[in-house]
């Protein structure tokens, strides 16, 4: 018995097949090859240019117009903000789409097909004593922890404030540091604690796969129409009609705050739908 | 010598950083510190692509008191590559993770050599 244990045993398999000595080959040779490419690549970052010199070839024009003309032409505080949102728009429509894109691809490698409401029932009946393979349908996936004191007091005064938190940074990501992408991280956050603490009995009731579709694909919807008009105007020299508002007001800078929410909702329900995914096999 | 390492200071931590997450991703057996390794390499990118655009003696790029003097800030540029690289890692980490995940359902293990001397040996 002990002998066909060990025989089946994952290093015994693969000490078995590979020897020793080409074992050892593989180790020198690698620590060669990590200390070569050390050195290689500190080689050529020594010739580049100095950190900080302000002559350095990529403090070009380009910077230049857009510090000095930003202001003016975006209606945006922050000057990041502005570059991303408005002059180099499409770019961040190409990462949103990417992490829709990496939704996608999660929910088919991961996605338990076949579960209904009547399995999360049933499961949720069985008591402490059935738990055998960690992936059979009736499993620790749907057993949640009713009575987690601590987490459900702890969530109860903190979930409010980071989602608050959350929205506040989405909103001012033209006047401050901050935008759709780190507002959505942290609103995806809020809403992770909130699950845990609470369930998905719970959090269903206004976060599942219907709420995280129309989300989602309205969001990036929103985000390719509005974006759109610069197609006619750029090529023709139109000036679109939007107001850009007094710098420094949150209604202020035209659609860089549409912009801005459409970003932090995709990002909230991506963060949101890795976790359930992984937790449960469905959104 | 020493005053050539000093004024590319944040170039070489990169590089150290990413030949030890490259080094991660040689020498450890199991799938969920290789994919640690990964994350560290894209850090690692992240530092080289932000120094890049500092300038000694200026300011970040929000527009303070009204001066929209190209003088007084640093080059905004290169912040913009990094959201990109950080919605790229983020896109990735999530991917590996999934197919570790699939690949332990198989075969109950997180050993890569393992899995696939029993994936060649089934097939």
């Amino acid at each position: 018995m002990k002998a066909e244990r060990e025989r089946n045993d994952p290093k015994t398999i693969i000490s078995g097949k590979i020897s020793g000595k080409l074992k050892a080959v593989y180790r020198v040779s690698a620590v060669v090859l990590a200390v070569l490419l050390f050195f290689m690549l500190a080689t050529v970052m020594i010739g580049m240019p100095d950190i900080g010199n302000k002559n350095n070839p990529d403090n070009n024009e380009v910077a230049k117009r857009y510090i000095e003309n930003g202001l003016e032409e975006t209606g945006a505080v922050n000057i990041v903000s502005g570059m991303i949102l408005d002059y180099r728009a499409f770019d961040t429509f190409g990462e949103s789409c990417v992490l829709f894109a990496a939704t996608i691809c999660v929910m088919i490698m991961l996605r338990i097909d076949g579960q209904t409401k009547e399995d999360d029932e049933e499961a949720n009946k069985i008591t402490f004593g059935i738990r055998e393979s960690a992936f059979s349908k009736i499993d620790s996936r749907n057993y949640e922890p009713e009575n987690d004191s601590i987490l459900k007091k702890s969530a109860i005064l903190v979930v409010p404030l980071i989602l608050v938190f959350g929205i506040y940074v989405v909103l001012n990501g033209h006047i401050s540091p901050g935008g759709g992408f780190s507002g959505g991280a942290i609103l995806g956050a809020g809403l992770i604690l909130f699950l845990s603490a609470f369930g998905f009995s719970a959090t269903e009731k206004f976060m599942n796969a219907k709420t995280v579709k129309i989300t989602t694909l309205v969001s990036l919807l929103v985000y390719c129409l509005a974006k759109s008009y610069s197609f006619f105007t750029g090529a023709n020299h139109i000036e679109s009609g939007i107001p850009l508002g007094t710098p420094g007001a949150i209604l202020s800078s035209g659609l860089i705050l549409v912009l801005n929410i459409c970003v932090g909702l995709v990002v909230a329900c991506t963060m949101y739908s890795f976790y359930a995914l992984v937790r449960r096999g469905r959104i | 010598m020493w005053n050539l390492i000093v004024r590319h200071l944040n170039d070489l931590v990169a590089v150290a950083l990413f030949v030890i997450g490259f080094a991660d991703l040689l020498f450890q057996k199991n799938m969920i510190k290789k994919v640690i390794g990964l994350n560290v390499m894209d850090s690692s990118i992240y530092l080289l692509l932000a120094s890049q655009g500092y300038i000694t003696g200026r300011k970040a790029p929000i527009i303070t008191d009204g001066v929209t003097s190209a003088e007084y800030y640093i080059n905004p540029i290169p912040s913009g590559l990094v959201l990109t690289g950080i919605v790229v890692s983020v896109s990735v980490t999530a991917l590996l993770l999934s197919m570790t995940i699939r690949m332990y359902k198989k075969y109950h293990s997180l050993d890569l050599d393992y899995c696939l001397m029993m994936a060649r040996g089934e097939g």
